[in-house]
């Protein structure tokens, strides 16, 4: 039904160029060559010249490959079928499960009307004291960890999907290790979050350009789910690699790069996929969670900046704690007055005890001699990282609260840590012992 | 007869069109995709090719489709019904697309900016005979708390007699209420709005002024520090999360003008909600109506075409225009500007234009600087004056000032707020560099006071880099007091608590009562026996000023609490 075309006048990186009537921008193609068939999709036309970026990568492509258009944009099936399945980065079937055929929805689409937006208000409970006190994830944020490549910012990723109170999660993966793939599906299943969870996986191995569809699959299924009210919770792992395949796209294209080699698009590209994340006013939400890795461990790296731009916040993984400072969740306001009346009394003044155990660090790096106060806030700094930074902490919010207590008093005199009296009253256990007991209780 | 042609290329959202007949620069086309027209705007013209900027997806455009001129360049309207209305960068009421298309946006959906069917209460204000040119008001409406002048339009050259006018009456917008005639006996029909092309200002005024009228933002720091002026434009770089928006969306509620146009550029959608959502619940304290009565919204957030982007701010520009005919001040806050220089390089490079620095066009600069002509204060034909002020956020890559984005703004406008990452990072909010920052136009307090302060501010910021390096016990006693002194300073004057009833929004009369005591403050001789008893005082005095800040100034407590700091420096004079 659909022409084939056998003639590819040009080929360079991963793009392909034919002679061709009637086709549509953004058309999807099959390329049928000795090495297989790809997907590929229309990224320019110029006369009868149509180029080709092809998913799979050009490599092995002869001039004589066949080329049949498939008179449509790119598409995913939908149904809760998909739920409980893995998929590569092109949506085919990477488990031994059956292909879909059903129900296909375009990837991509137009974006939401801001006037149907709606102000978040439920956070979302992680059980890591470093996001629920100090940062808290609200439902439909769009938030990215950046971290240094070897961080262990997937396994982050799965804890915060399994905790989370969503219906759905979605895993996409971008240039994922295999292991990490496997360790992603097993912890899923282990937990039995398996059946709620879609992945869309495109592992290191596969070629860089297929990275390029993961996004928008992923949002796109996120959407149907979150119209049909479900809570959607998307994991997209690691967005560097998707704006590394952008920009080797881009330089085959010759187009002039805005810096260190990035296109100038970079924003508008990061930023349509981010923004999906959305509460909508009378169905379900979508949350994102990506993994920014920053080369050379630099945040003014184009991939970082821009997405920090673009994000409502970011989470800064180092170490193996998430760094308090740097670190910030825009929305939280909107839910931490609502939780407990100390929370924000114990975000602020933690932090503001932890700044200055930070100073006093480099005080005493530079030799200047300890004050008592210092000691105080060398005390405190050691029990704040290693009990309420370390990511093994898993305590759920009033129980972190609790627990801020318990070292503020194992370390201060309620005076010195500048919290009103209304709340020290209530809160500052009586003596250190007898505050677990008290902790217990409020939990109940 | 319009000019029609075909598709030959496209590439992302630029299509090259070959046509027959003719095209001008920046006129509007309209690409067709079946039944969706999807506008678009001629940016170059090379022979019988035209490159055109499709203000929406291609997704789907093919060689060989068809695509209408229409002999315009882009346009918006003008007239009652734009207060309290939220437009994408095109002018379409998105509102009203939500209720026809559901919760997406949908491409080649165009609704009229006004609606046609509510009416108006026209009260006219000439008479047949009377003589009048562009500019002129013919009559008036009432707009919420405003007189909506229904004014001769915009681009008409020459003196027109007014050959006929209604009576007072409820008309729809496009309902014709005057005609006028010039000598040759042409007649121009006069409707309660009017239509006018974005890139091109608005000029129908009597003269143009210099900026010296202080505009109170309310926050402290700029309108003691770095004023801006009514018809005067700033900018506010910033790296992410340095606090560019919340910035403007608090100088949106507090500032003291007649009318806000907030243009959300390229930036996120949930910021421009929380707008949208809010406003409507807030009283302004001078009109006791709700905010979003003195607000226009422009909204093209990020994932909102790039083309469309570009447009908007012009659009945004326009609608603060016509309200300056008026005679009201209006501010212009568009976040961030960055963006809309983005879009110009998107299009620069399909372009295929040579590039400038980081692949911006070499015109940036003085495209740049053309959008910032158009704030102003003017004197009207009928003596009244009104003033466009111009806010732009600026998103320097890396949060470098040095890159062309900020370079270009920074030559062309009257005051630099430029935002801190350390002072963000220590929550010092606003987090306007104290030292970096400059403002050309005068404020709100005595200017000798200032240059004291942000004498004690730099010589204090010294002491304290120095000690980093000696410690404090090698510090001089008098050099630790003046480190403390500009540490108060920033702390109760320059940070300000955005999210405190009192605290958040200083009026100028306030600040120049506060600041009085506090220079007063700073000029005081202090005695100390040690480091620790200077610290401590400070300490207290920080927290007894913080809280003088929090009280109402017509509350009995405040003049007390200033008593208590009075109190305060007279034992600081007596101690050692
Ligand atoms: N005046 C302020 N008072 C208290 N918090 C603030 C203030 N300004 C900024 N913040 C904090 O910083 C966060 C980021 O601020 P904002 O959104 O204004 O940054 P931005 O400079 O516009 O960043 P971007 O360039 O990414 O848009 C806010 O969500 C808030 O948590
Ligand atoms: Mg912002």
């Amino acid at each position: 039904m659909h022409k084939v075309y056998h003639q590819i006048d040009n080929i360079a990186g991963n793009v392909v160029n034919v002679k061709a009537h009637g086709i549509r921008y953004r058309e999807l193609a099959e390329i049928t060559s000795r090495r297989g068939t790809s997907l590929a999709q229309v990224i320019r036309l110029q006369g009868d010249s149509v180029s080709l970026q092809v998913f799979a990568g050009a490599r092995g492509i002869a001039t004589d490959a066949h080329v049949r258009f498939l008179g449509h944009a790119m598409q995913v099936p939908f149904s809760e079928a998909l739920l409980g399945r893995v998929f590569t980065g092109s949506a085919m079937p990477r488990d031994k499960g059956p292909a879909l055929k059903d129900n296909f929805i375009e990837i991509g689409g137009p974006s939401v009307n801001p006037a149907k937006r709606i102000i978040p208000r439920r956070m979302v409970r992680t059980g890591i004291p470093m996001i629920d006190v100090f940062n808290t994830l609200v439902e439909s944020q769009k938030l990215p960890i950046f971290a240094r490549a070897g961080e262990p910012y997937n396994s982050l990723l799965a804890r915060i999907a399994l905790q989370a109170e969503v219906d759905v999660i979605i895993l996409g993966g971008m240039g994922l290790k295999h292991d990490d793939y496997l360790s992603f599906r097993d912890t899923l299943e282990e937990h039995g979050a398996l059946w709620r969870a879609v992945m869309f996986v495109h592992t290191a191995a596969d070629p860089v350009v297929e990275c390029l569809l993961v996004p928008d699959i992923c949002l796109a299924v996120a959407e149907q789910f979150a119209l049909a009210n479900k809570r959607v919770l998307v994991l997209l792992t690691d967005m560097t690699n998707f704006s590394d395949a952008l920009k080797e796209i881009a330089i085959t294209m010759e187009q002039v790069p805005s810096n260190r080699g990035y296109p100038g698009d970079l924003y508008s590209q990061l930023a349509a996929r981010y923004e999906k994340a959305v509460d909508f006013d009378t169905a379900g939400s979508i949350t994102v969670l990506a993994v920014t890795t920053m080369p050379g461990d630099d945040v003014t790296h184009p991939v970082p900046d821009n997405t920090g731009y673009i994000t409502e916040g970011q989470f800064y993984l180092r170490g193996g704690r998430i760094e308090p400072f740097g670190s910030l969740s825009r929305l939280k306001q909107l839910v931490n007055g609502k939780t407990r009346e100390d929370h924000r009394t114990i975000m602020n003044s933690m932090i503001q005890l932890y700044a200055g155990y930070r100073e006093t660090l480099e005080k005493q790096s530079m030799g200047f001699r300890m004050s008592s106060w210092d000691q105080k806030l060398l005390k405190y700094g050691a029990m704040f990282e290693k009990e309420m930074m370390d990511l093994s902490v898993n305590v759920p919010l009033e129980g972190a609260l609790d627990l801020g207590w318990r070292i503020l008093a194992g370390c201060f005199d309620p005076v010195e840590t500048g919290i009103p009296s209304k709340l020290i009253e209530k809160f500052w256990p009586k003596q250190v012992s007898g505050a677990r007991a008290e902790a217990g209780r409020s939990q109940a | 007869m319009s000019t029609t042609g075909r598709i030959t290329g496209v590439n992302g959202n630029m299509i090259t069109v070959q046509f027959e007949g003719a095209v001008g620069q920046n006129e509007v086309g309209f690409a067709r995709l079946g039944e969706l027209r999807l506008m678009s705007e001629v940016v170059r013209v090379r022979g019988r090719y035209a490159d055109m900027q499709v203000f929406e997806d291609t997704t789907g455009l093919a060689v060989g489709d068809r695509v209408e001129f229409s002999g315009e360049l882009l346009t918006v309207e003008l007239g009652p019904g734009l207060l309290g209305q939220v437009f994408d960068g095109l002018q379409n009421p998105l509102p009203e697309l939500a209720e026809k298309c559901g919760f997406f946006l949908k491409r080649g959906m165009y609704f009229p900016a006004l609606p046609r069917d509510r009416s108006w209460k026209f009260t006219p204000s000439v008479k047949v005979g009377d003589a009048v040119s562009a500019g002129d008001t013919i009559g008036t409406v009432p707009e919420g708390i405003f007189q909506h002048r229904v004014m001769v339009p915009f681009g008409l050259n020459g003196v027109w007699k007014v050959a006929e006018v209604t009576g007072a009456g409820e008309y729809a917008v496009d309902h014709i209420v005057a005609k006028l005639a010039d000598a040759q006996g042409a007649v121009i029909p006069v409707a309660l709005m009017q239509k006018w092309p974005v890139k091109i200002p608005i000029r129908a005024y009597a003269e143009r002024l210099r900026p010296t009228e202080a505009l109170t933002t309310k926050i402290r720091i700029i309108d003691t520090f770095f004023p801006v002026a009514r018809g005067g434009t700033y900018c506010i770089p910033g790296p992410f999360g340095a606090g560019k928006t919340v910035l403007q969306q608090l100088t949106s509620r507090y500032a003291d003008v007649d009318i806000v146009i907030v243009a959300a550029c390229g930036e996120r959608a949930g910021e421009v909600v929380e707008t949208l959502r809010e406003f409507p619940t807030i009283h302004d304290p001078r009109t006791g109506r709700s905010l979003m009565e003195r607000t226009v919204i422009i909204c093209n957030t990020s994932s909102m075409p790039v083309a469309a982007r570009e447009a908007s701010v012009y659009t945004a520009v326009t609608l603060a225009e016509y309200y300056r005919q008026m005679g009201l001040q209006v501010l212009l806050l568009a976040d961030s500007t960055s963006r809309w220089a983005q879009a110009l390089r998107e299009m620069s490079g399909r372009l295929e234009e040579i590039p400038g620095e980081e692949a911006f066009p070499a015109y940036l600069e003085s495209v740049i600087a053309s959008f910032y002509e158009r704030g102003g204060v003017v004197t009207l034909k009928d003596g009244s004056t009104g003033s466009v002020t111009i806010g732009g956020t600026v998103s320097p890559a890396g949060g470098n000032f040095d890159e062309p984005v900020t370079q270009s703004t920074l030559k062309v406008v009257g005051a630099f707020h430029g935002l801190s990452r350390a002072r963000s990072d220590a929550r010092r909010y606003p987090a306007i560099d104290p030292l970096d920052s400059w403002s050309k136009y005068g404020g709100v307090v005595a200017a000798q006071d200032v240059a004291f302060a942000r004498q004690v501010l730099g010589r204090g910021s010294e002491v304290g880099q120095m000690m980093k390096v000696v410690g404090e016990e090698g510090t001089h006693l008098d050099d630790f007091i003046l480190h403390l002194k500009a540490e108060y300073l920033d702390a109760v004057y320059l940070q300000q608590d955005a999210y405190h009833d009192v605290d958040c929004a200083t009026s100028a009369e306030r600040q120049r009562h506060v600041f009085a005591t506090i220079v007063h403050i700073l000029r005081a001789r202090m005695r100390f026996a040690d480091k620790d008893a200077a610290r401590q005082f400070f300490h207290r005095l920080t927290q007894a000023t913080r809280d003088w800040n929090r009280l109402a100034m017509e509350a009995e407590e405040f003049k007390q609490q200033q008593s208590r700091l009075e109190g305060m420096l007279m034992e600081a004079d007596s101690h050692a």
